[in-house]
């Protein structure tokens, strides 16, 4: 008969990572909305002259202030990756051992095939996960680069300055807008996909990943806990 | 033509210009080439002491739009005597002279001042099938272009052609036509647009001929002076950009009041240019003043960065009427339905789950009691 599952509370998301997380979370809602306005802005009062109205500026505005609190928000966390505990730890984003990628596979069955939970699942990031938002990490990258680049002629943005290579390397301002603009879409995938399966992997798991965000905490069964 | 052996003001004082025209003249020079009012003085001294350098200017894959917008420039005394202050010793569309009598007088001034004349160059070079595209005189462009490069002193590339391959080198560019940079080691002057404005153009060879080195250049190799800011910044429809005051369609009661361009497509925003300072014909108005939105010709490949019309460019791959906004919508709808499929198969399943769970928990009872917690 087997015996019941005892659960232990392990401390995962250190501070830094749960704020990295919601001020992340935060930024993208902001530059999403305001980047879909910026690219297809919506008509409002035509009824006043352009001196007594400034909203299409103030949407930019927000734009590039939300810009700069995400990118400033993601090289802490860079440097997290190698100052946190082992669940912030770059080396849970990449997969380099044998056990990882059995891991990586183990996951794909449970979340597409919906297969039960039978392996051991890493109780940081699993390893699918880690790797996803490893790859993520240069499409932000990519998207904070873009923007400055675009952002840089307007302004006296030394980063602007920084990320002016983009442009020729890319051929024009007009390809660099149209990837910065479809790499929106990727934003919106990526949360539909990832809030989804943050609420599935909390079911089948049932060791608390929505609230851990929140708390820091984890639940993991004692006779899996010898890591 | 003379050869570069008088100064310009020699050149104007045998054409009978006065000494007033011709600092007027030195006036309107400084200030084309971006300089301030004390400038002048030192243009008169420039155009006074130093001989004119001979030009070689090369067609190749163009329109000649360049050339029918550089002698409308818009000083008179430019169109006249700026195609006398370079000694133009080559140029297929203005020189008089024609077939071997025009070869020779160009092999000539390559050898007699080698590594003293400027070259200009409008249009792009096809390399594919080994240049069969377009050759003069026999000889494929690219053998010209190499030849004349050689020994220049300063390279100007002419128009959206020579810099960037403008509409030869759009998708999917079958001549193979290719930028002068490309193709040149030494600097390229850039002086993008599909023409370059007739004022720039001037503006360029002046800073050439003044000071004897080409101009400060940005990342793109285009003269700072004129393409550091974008056509959107210096637009006099900006302030109803930042209201948010847009023209909806170009029949509207907003395209009347002169509201921005930006839904319509214009490429302001994305376009380095002094259309919306210097303008066009005698400075007498510019596309978006005249209702229209900037199509980028200024800028590296505006051609496949299309429709004009349409604020997103076609999405690469997806068809011409495709915007990164109707794949990224697609896309979302897929993951929404395949989000919600899961989600309806994991609670299918959560019954049975849950079942055998709760059964478990029932079973093991007695023992959960005497686990220590």
């Amino acid at each position: 008969m087997p015996s019941p599952h005892v659960y232990r509370r392990i401390y995962v998301w250190e501070l830094p990572v749960r704020a990295f997380h919601w001020i992340n979370a935060l930024a993208i809602a902001t530059l999403g909305v305001t980047g879909l306005i910026i690219g297809k802005p919506f008509s409002v009062s035509y009824a006043q002259e352009a001196s007594f109205q400034y909203w299409f500026g103030t949407v930019r505005f927000i734009h590039f202030t939300a810009g700069y609190v995400f990118l400033f928000n993601m090289l802490v966390r860079v440097y997290w990756g190698f100052a946190g505990n082992q669940y912030a730890r770059w080396s849970t984003f990449i997969p380099t051992t044998k056990a990882a990628f059995q891991e990586i596979v183990e996951v794909l069955k449970i979340d597409i095939l919906q297969v039960s939970v039978k392996g051991r699942i890493h109780i940081g990031h699993n390893r699918l996960a880690g790797l996803i938002y490893f790859i993520t990490t240069f499409i932000f990258f990519f998207q904070a680069l873009t923007g400055f680049a675009l952002y840089g002629p307007t302004s006296h943005s030394i980063l602007g300055k920084l990320a002016a290579w983009v442009v020729p390397l890319m051929g024009s301002e007009a390809v660099v807008r149209q990837w910065h603009h479809a790499m929106l879409w990727f934003y919106v995938l990526f949360v539909m996909v990832h809030v989804y399966l943050v609420f599935y992997h909390d079911y089948v798991e049932g060791r608390g990943t929505t609230s851990s965000m929140v708390g820091g905490w984890k639940f993991e069964r004692e006779d899996q806990l010898d890591h | 033509m003379s050869g570069g052996k008088h100064t310009l003001w020699e050149v104007m004082r045998e054409k009978g210009y006065s000494r007033r025209d011709f600092m007027q003249f030195c006036s309107f020079a400084a200030a084309a080439a971006g300089l301030g009012p004390n400038a002048s003085a030192a243009v008169a001294k420039a155009f006074e002491k130093k001989a004119r350098p001979p030009v070689i200017w090369l067609h190749f894959q163009e329109c000649t739009c360049c050339s029918e917008s550089f002698i409308r420039a818009s000083h008179p005394i430019v169109a006249d005597v700026l195609l006398d202050a370079i000694s133009l010793d080559y140029t297929e569309t203005l020189q008089a002279a024609a077939g071997h009598q025009a070869e020779k007088c160009k092999s000539d001034t390559l050898k007699a001042y080698a590594g003293k004349y400027i070259l200009l160059v409008e249009g792009s070079v096809p390399t594919k099938a080994d240049g069969v595209y377009c050759t003069i005189g026999g000889r494929t462009a690219e053998d010209i272009l190499q030849e004349a490069a050689a020994g220049a002193a300063a390279i100007v590339a002419w128009g959206n052609c020579a810099s960037y391959g403008c509409v030869q080198n759009a998708k999917p560019n079958p001549t193979g036509a290719t930028p002068i940079h490309e193709l040149i080691s030494k600097p390229v002057i850039n002086v993008p647009g599909c023409p370059p404005i007739a004022d720039v153009m001037v503006g360029v060879v002046t800073h050439i001929l003044m000071f004897g080195r080409i101009p400060d250049l940005d990342d793109q190799g285009r003269p700072k002076e004129f393409y550091s800011r974008r056509v959107h910044d210096t637009c006099y429809r900006r302030p109803n950009y930042d209201a948010g005051l847009f023209v909806e369609t170009f029949d509207d009661d907003n395209a009347r009041k002169g509201f921005c361009l930006y839904k319509m497509g214009c490429r302001g925003p994305v376009t380095y240019n002094a259309c919306s300072v210097t303008k066009w014909n005698q400075g007498t108005s510019y596309p978006i003043q005249s209702g229209h939105g900037c199509i980028g010709c200024s800028e590296n490949k505006f051609w496949d960065n299309g429709p004009f019309y349409r604020h997103l460019p076609s999405f690469p791959g997806f068809g011409i009427e495709s915007t990164a906004d109707s794949v990224g919508v697609t896309l979302g709808a897929v993951a929404a339905v395949g989000v919600a499929a899961h989600a309806i198969s994991t609670n299918i399943r959560k019954r049975k789950l849950i079942h055998d769970q709760v059964a478990e928990d029932v079973k093991n009872t007695p023992e959960n009691e005497k686990v220590d917690r």
